[in-house]
């Protein structure tokens, strides 16, 4: 009997040591094949030109500047969003109150709702109702704003990653202890100063988590900016919020199911893939930086 | 208590906080169920009773803190100076300004030691120069400002807790207020710090009217000038300290100062 429970006990461990090596050994594999493959191409005219000869040449700057440019707006977007969310939810709503558990319902179904739903609910609610809304009173029926561009994309990824944003406000705000907002209050600070002052300072750790958090997901995803905005080809970068663009992730798909010659494409969409992948730790690391530079200019907090 | 003798001193010294009738509820359960007592400037008022009495939640009522609690009703009146504070058009901001509130436990704000002396100056209109002026005289009446004078960037936590108990005083006191509230002010701490902030309470008294709750029987005999006595939310007796230590009108007052409950 006691031979067996060991044996067991050895078997558990093995197997459950097995599924971490398989989760590495996955891992090491992804990157391995990206990089031992995208590596040769990765030359600096490959960042910094425009894709040629249908995608078989060339390089793919439209595609990183756009990526850049939709994760910006995103966030500027999003981050408002999702704090001013979080803030009403947690300092303003009565506890219990209806409204919020309403909130938080939508939220958590907002995560669970496929990434090319909110694509096609892009493509209907902002490009067709608001856009040509916008160009049938402001431009005469024109054609401005009723099209996909970077605007519309870069607001239907903001709608992706707002529960993200949102729930690790929330987080952050219960992290800050209530005796913080009873002193602000009992040394005369009204409700927004008590925010301002206290909330805002404590909480900026874990938005900025939640800001992380969203920029990787959103430089990462197609479905939601294909119909919204993202270009096929568009060797000009955008300069109005009315643009098209081109976007990484995009740009992989269309090389992988479009291209005329798939073998000339390969290295190319190799090196594109790497370039993503290292976009987005870059986009990662540049918020995790600001994010400890605050701390630290905060240092006292907790 | 006599009535003639409280309109006597009305006339010399008028009540600064006066509670009537003053009713709690959280949930429909009573927690205060009719208090009326009475504080005037240049006393100090502490508050007895053992744990669920309803000695935090007075104070809480005294400075609109209560309310911040969901499910909590407040009845009856509070004044400051003559004028109900839970009327209409009080702005309860500028309210609390003017009542100090110190907690049972130190809560240094997670700032350095000057700021979370400025941080009331600065919710308000006062010009920054008058900060450093207004932070010593705080500093020195809560008899902190030797030991913190040179360390005024150094995060509040740093200080050991009674210093930032007194700092908490000293951070309530910069608004210049007309009443101090202190709950259980020295429950966690030694009783060279508890002498400190007795000290400091005794010399702030001349232009202050203070209200001390504690569950220390002998801080109360020690330091203030009358003492009420609350049990599950009722005023049992208040009466000047040495005759509610001495002679006792109620009998429960007798068994719980002499330590036969609570």
């Amino acid at each position: 009997m006691a031979d067996r429970t060991k044996a067991a006990g050895i078997a558990l461990k093995a197997l459950t040591g097995l599924a971490c090596i398989l989760i590495i050994g996955m891992v090491a594999i992804i990157l391995g094949n990206i990089l031992i493959n995208g590596m040769p191409r990765l030359t600096l005219d490959f960042l910094t030109r425009a894709p040629e000869g249908g995608m078989t040449a060339g390089g793919i700057f439209p595609a990183i500047f756009g990526t850049f440019a939709l994760v910006i707006l995103m966030t500027i977007v999003v981050i408002p969003l999702g704090v001013a969310t979080a803030i009403y939810m947690h300092e303003y709503a009565p506890r219990r109150s209806k409204m919020v558990q309403l909130v938080r319902l939508a939220i958590q179904n907002l995560a669970g709702v496929p990434a090319i739903v909110f694509g096609l609910f892009g493509l209907g609610f902002f490009i067709e109702f608001i856009g040509r809304g916008m160009d049938r009173v402001l431009y005469g029926g024109d054609l401005v704003y009723g099209q996909p561009a970077i605007l519309w994309a870069a607001l239907t990824m903001a709608l992706l990653t707002l529960p993200t944003v949102v729930v690790a406000t929330e987080e952050a705000l219960r992290a800050i202890p209530q005796s913080y907002r009873e002193v602000a209050y009992s040394l005369g600070a009204t409700r927004w100063q008590m925010i301002r002052r206290i909330v805002l300072p404590q909480a900026v750790g874990g938005i900025l988590t939640g800001g992380i958090l969203a920029i990787s997901r959103g430089s990462g995803e197609v479905a939601p900016v294909m119909f919204t905005g993202a270009a096929y080809f568009l060797p000009d970068l955008p300069t109005r919020l009315n643009n098209q663009f081109m976007e990484l992730g995009y740009h992989v798909y269309v090389m992988t199911t479009q291209s005329p010659d798939v073998e000339a494409t390969k290295p190319i969409l190799y090196s594109t893939v790497l370039v993503l992948l290292l976009l987005t730790f870059l986009l990662n690391f540049t918020a995790i930086l600001i994010r400890s530079q605050i701390r630290k200019r905060l240092r006292y907090g907790r | 208590m006599d009535a003639s003798a409280v309109t006597g001193q009305k006339q010399e010294n008028p009540a600064v906080i006066r509670t009537e009738e003053l009713r709690v509820q959280a949930g429909g359960e009573p927690i205060l169920k009719g208090i009326s007592l009475e504080v005037q400037r240049g006393e100090i008022l502490s508050i007895i009773g053992p744990a669920g009495a309803g000695k935090t939640t007075f104070l809480r009522c005294v400075n609109r803190m209560a309310e911040l609690d969901p499910g909590i009703q407040v009845s009856g009146s509070v004044t400051l100076d003559g004028r109900s504070i839970y009327s209409q058009d009080v702005d309860v901001a500028m309210l609390r300004r003017q009542i100090g509130t110190v907690f049972s436990v130190p809560i240094p704000l997670p700032m350095t030691i000057y700021e979370n002396l400025t941080f009331g100056l600065s919710l308000s209109n006062h010009p920054r120069s008058a900060h450093a002026g207004l932070v010593e005289n705080a500093l020195r009446a809560a008899y902190l400002w030797e030991e913190v004078k040179d360390r005024m960037d150094e995060p509040a936590r740093n200080l050991s807790g009674g210093q930032q108990q007194r700092l908490c005083l000293a951070r309530a006191l910069t608004l210049v207020p007309r009443v101090l509230l202190l709950d259980e002010p020295s429950s966690g701490l030694d009783p060279i710090s508890t002498a400190k902030i007795e000290e400091a309470l005794q010399q702030l008294k001349t232009d202050l009217a203070i209200i001390l709750v504690t569950n220390n029987v002998k801080q109360a005999a020690r330091a203030s000038d009358r003492t009420a006595f609350f049990l599950f939310g009722e005023l049992i007796e208040s009466s000047p300290t040495e005759q509610l230590f001495t002679k006792p009108r109620d009998f429960r007052t007798a068994d719980y100062i002499s330590g036969r409950f609570g």
